[in-house]
């Protein structure tokens, strides 16, 4: 009697952790696809922008409610929602600066709006929202660094002067006129897309992109020699022999 | 002729005595989407965001529970406002059943609903059971640990619940193509497939619901003439049977029940209420074929 118990207890047991295998089993599977799933969709392309004060990435994907409040705060229709079917996580708020911009308004709607903190509330500052970072990636077409007065990026940049400068350098071309080429500093652009989206080419010259693919970085050991000197006050081999620098012929 | 439920309470008590509970659920989604979509579309903004978040009237947060737990064990440490939301909502469904969600707002569920009555007109049986019910614990664990071990909200990638209430609210065309997906799932594949079966999200409020206060009771079981109506309306039709015969209360004591109400609808004798846990446990209603209760 107590032996035919204690079998069935057995053979009970044997069977819910079978079942509770199984069950493990398919969940494991499931957050596998799910995962790699994620991953690719980690990869958001490079076109797509997130609004000011986003946390980066994978991050964001952890925070992000999805609800929308964002895009429905947002004045000028900028942000809109992920598809479920489009390369962005669906459900996602993002925005594409050729077609609809960031116009950068001041009380930040979009980040007060956010319930989450997946756009940091601690971004009070529009001018220092980093959605990216405007390129010139095409120097052949920009009109500017044909010669031109084009200028529009520079002109409608909301930090004028800062964000984009005008480089004036020599035009070999004609050989007496100057090119004043777009210079984006990359410490000073919020990302915003004004220029991309102003650009008067078919194709913009001038594109936003995500820090990740915009910045180069210097090895962390690297060091600048006249920086090192400046800070050390003097040269920083002492009784270093300075030779005189080779110039080419004509160059003062 | 194919026994449709509902059909016998109907010519008993009138069609709308036996399909109010339904309407009232029809009415209810079609509120929660109505007030979503009057902003958009006539500017009157009383629900603003969508279900996983919003705020009512600019002032109350609203947060989907579930989302948070989701985001929270992602790492994130939410704003104030999200978790203000999140409490108030699991408040609410702690009080009215959690699955109360899955039966009166999911906007899947009329989608579900349309394939288990279509399968029951076109004759499709009703037989099912080649998915395991408990798959949806798979998916919720999955759901769960996926996002603890990633950091992101793994499920929202796919998860057509919010796919679809989002594609509503806002406009957004492919969630029609997973609804329909559903829909097929459901008609063809799986009888109550996702609902039913998959659904982490209603095993979620499954668990919430376990302890939830609003019920649904049979306070008069005795009556019961075994016509298995209630069974073939129930979503869930595993939670009846305890209620209705026994052994204890006759209450449907499991958190799975969506509180829908179906079975009050569709019983010609009248059997089921909605009543509260508390009232049903000391309730001493006789068991059906004169069987006296035991405890």
């Amino acid at each position: 009697m107590a032996r035919a118990a204690g079998h069935r207890r057995r053979s009970e047991r044997r069977r819910f952790l079978k079942e509770l295998a199984r069950l493990a089993a398919v969940a494991g599977l499931a957050g596998l696809g799910l995962a790699g799933h994620g991953r690719a969709v980690q990869a958001r392309p490079a076109q797509a922008l997130r609004p000011p004060g986003a946390l980066p990435e994978r991050a964001f994907l952890g925070a992000c409610l999805r609800c929308g409040l964002c895009v429905r705060a947002c004045p000028y229709d900028t942000l809109r929602l992920a598809t479920a079917t489009g390369p962005v996580a669906p459900g996602t708020p993002y925005f594409i600066a050729r077609e609809v911009p960031c116009e950068m308004c001041e009380d930040i709607p979009c980040v007060a709006a956010c319930p989450s903190g997946a756009l940091d509330p601690g971004l009070r500052d529009i001018d220092k929202a980093r959605m990216g970072v405007a390129v010139l990636v095409d120097q052949e077409s920009c009109l500017n660094w044909r010669g031109l007065r084009c200028d529009v990026c520079y002109r409608v940049c909301p930090l004028i002067d800062e964000a984009i400068t005008l480089e004036p350098q020599h035009n070999r071309r004609t050989g007496r006129h100057a090119i004043f080429a777009p210079t984006v500093h990359a410490d000073r652009c919020t990302g915003c897309g004004k220029c991309e989206h102003a650009c008067v080419l078919e194709e913009a010259a001038i594109k936003v992109l995500p820090e990740r693919l915009a910045r180069g970085r210097l090895g962390r050991h690297y060091r600048l020699g006249w920086e090192e000197k400046a800070k050390a006050g003097g040269p920083l081999v002492p009784g270093l022999i300075d030779l005189p620098d080779r110039v080419p012929g004509g160059m003062p | 002729m194919r026994r449709m439920p509902g059909r016998a309470a109907a010519e008993r008590r009138g069609w709308l005595a036996a399909h109010k509970w339904l309407l009232a659920r029809r009415a209810s989604q079609a509120a929660v989407f109505g007030l979503f979509l009057l902003g958009p579309l006539a500017g009157v903004w009383i629900l603003r965001g969508n279900l996983s978040s919003s705020v009512v009237l600019g002032t109350v947060p609203l947060t989907d529970p579930f989302l948070l737990l989701q985001t929270l064990l992602a790492g994130h440490a939410p704003e104030l406002t999200a978790l203000a939301g999140g409490a108030l909502v699991l408040a609410f469904y702690l009080l009215l059943g959690g699955r109360v969600y899955c039966a009166w707002v999911c906007p899947l569920n009329p989608v579900t609903d349309l394939a288990a009555w279509l399968r029951q007109r076109l004759g499709l049986g009703g037989g099912g059971g080649r998915l395991d019910p408990r798959l949806r614990w798979a998916l919720l664990a999955a759901a769960l640990g996926g996002a603890a071990l990633t950091g992101t909200a793994l499920w929202e990638l796919v998860n057509p619940v919010s796919i679809v209430q989002r594609g509503i609210i806002f406009f957004l065309a492919p969630a029609a193509w997973v609804a329909l997906a559903v829909f097929l799932f459901d008609l063809l594949v799986v009888p109550r497939g996702w609902c039913g079966r998959l659904c982490p999200a209603g095993a979620f409020w499954g668990v919430v619901g376990q302890a939830a206060v609003l019920r649904v009771t049979a306070p008069h079981r005795e009556r019961c003439d075994r016509c298995m109506d209630c069974y073939a309306a129930c979503p869930e039709p595993q939670v009846i049977r305890p209620a209705l015969e026994g052994p204890g209360a006759p209450l449907v004591a499991s958190g799975m029940c969506t509180n829908c109400g179906r079975c009050i609808d569709v019983c010609p004798q009248d059997v089921f209420r909605f009543g509260t846990r508390f009232h049903g446990k000391t309730m001493t209603a006789g068991l059906p074929g004169g069987r006296e209760e035991t405890t």
